[in-house]
């Protein structure tokens, strides 16, 4: 029992060892802890998440990589961890975001959404024969009831509400960086430029708009800007930034 | 087969939603308080007219459903997504359909984004295609005779009182015309802080 690792509780998913931890759960959050660094800040009109995005290789076409999601107009996603795991709750995401509208005629609130996948998350911490997901996931957006939100779900499946955070490698430095420049009437536009100053304190090799993937949400300010006319669709509140926007930003 | 109707008005920051009280077996009376009407939350009802039976189940059902948003959701349903609820409640039945026709009315509450928000009302059909009318919505045994009469009666912009007036002389006259229909009616008028809700006497023959 005395073996490097956790010994005899290290394996089965389910069994509490003596101390009371489920040490798969912790070796999960030791991916997450080994991936790229991503951070999200909640702003008076928006919320901003932004992430590193790393080329393993000169040969590889980084067109391809994604890593914030959109998951329905007012909902994103960006994650810390193993992409392809992060693929599979982006999935899952988008379809209890249209099955939400199928029934309710509106995209799920950012709460609601969360508790959702905090749930399926939670169930690969209890089932047999599974794994728990190797990341945590940074979640943005904006809705009517509580409007802009932040929020941050684990591999066991607890989530939390942030004003700014960070997940990944180097989140402990990127926190302490993020508790002294956050301030509570924090616009978007400054929020977005904390992110990427943040970004680039533990960033390795060069920050550009190909190194760096940006989400925002914003918050309408008028009553009009939630109204559809008919025939067309209400303008999303949460997009990804383009390169070129990026770009802007970083010049500046 | 039961018989009854169900009638919604707009009104200036206010609507009413008033049914008749007849529960019948084809043309036998058989009761004089049944209510068609349900209260969802504090400014919101549904009439469900139709399959008595049908009616109960239906309740039932989204009274279970809204329950759980409004834990899931802390907070309360919106007349507009309760429409669409319903909808999808009616329409899973697509192939064996309930024999309802509902009726919403609803006074959405005021929010930062929109401080003053229209009253609202929405009908369906069986299998819950939604319609979302400006001015009244009718269903049940008497529909074509209420939208005679409503759209004789109706008007813009009705204060709480001549929306009550004005829904009250509606189904009366309506019920008068349909056998199926009658016995007595119930009102209810919802305005921004207090829902009034009376019971009308009427013909019983």
């Amino acid at each position: 029992m005395a073996v490097p690792g956790g010994g005899a509780y290290s394996f089965s998913l389910t069994t509490f060892s003596p101390s009371g931890k489920l040490v798969q759960i912790e070796h999960a959050l030791a991916a997450v802890q080994a991936g790229a660094t991503s951070l999200g800040i909640k702003a008076k009109n928006g919320v901003v998440i932004a992430t590193e995005k790393k080329n393993p290789s000169l040969l590889i076409d980084d067109s391809s990589l994604e890593k914030v999601a959109v998951i329905c107009p007012n909902i994103g996603f960006v994650y810390s961890g193993m992409g392809p795991d992060f693929r599979v709750l982006v999935t899952k995401a988008r379809k209890i975001a249209q099955a939400y509208w199928k029934v309710y005629g509106e995209y799920p609130p950012v709460k609601v959404l969360v508790a959702d996948i905090a749930a399926i998350v939670q169930k690969s911490t209890q089932q047999g024969g599974v794994r728990p997901y190797g990341v945590s996931l940074l979640i943005a957006g904006w809705d009517s009831h509580r409007g802009q939100s932040l929020y941050q779900v684990d591999p066991s499946g607890s989530f939390w509400a942030w004003k700014a955070s960070a997940i990944g490698k180097n989140m402990v430095n990127a926190k302490t960086f993020l508790e002294k420049r956050y301030n509570d009437d924090i616009s978007l536009e400054d929020a977005i430029h904390t992110a990427l100053l943040t970004l680039k304190e533990g960033f390795e090799g060069q920050i550009s708009e190909k190194t760096i993937e940006i989400g925002i949400a914003t918050t309408p300010t008028s009553p009009d800007q939630m109204e559809a006319k008919s025939g067309e669709r209400l303008p999303p509140t949460f997009r990804k930034l383009t390169e070129a926007e990026i770009r802007d930003y970083l010049a500046l | 087969m039961n018989g009854g109707s169900v009638v919604a008005m707009i009104g200036k920051d206010c609507v009413a939603i008033a049914s008749d009280l007849r529960l019948g077996s084809q043309a036998v009376g058989l009761a004089s308080n049944f209510e068609k009407v349900f209260p969802v939350n504090d400014k919101l009802f549904i009439g469900l007219s139709g399959l008595a039976t049908d009616t109960y189940t239906l309740r039932e059902s989204l009274r279970f459903r809204v329950n759980m948003y409004r834990m899931k959701e802390e907070r309360e349903i919106t007349p507009e997504t309760f429409t669409h609820l319903v909808s999808s409640t009616l329409y899973e039945k697509r192939f064996g359909p309930y024999f309802i026709e509902p009726v919403v009315a609803g006074l959405p509450d005021a929010t930062p984004l929109n401080p003053n928000p229209k009253p609202f009302i929405s009908t369906m059909d069986t299998i819950g295609c939604i319609t979302t009318p400006k001015d009244f919505a009718v269903a049940g045994t008497a529909t074509d005779k209420l939208y005679g009469v409503a759209e004789g009666l109706w008007e813009p912009d009705l204060e709480p009182e001549d929306l009550f007036e004005t829904i009250s002389q509606t189904i009366l006259n309506a019920m008068d015309r349909d056998a199926l229909s009658g016995w007595g009616a119930v009102v209810h008028v919802i305005s921004k802080d207090k829902v009034v809700t009376r019971y009308l006497r009427g013909r019983m023959d």
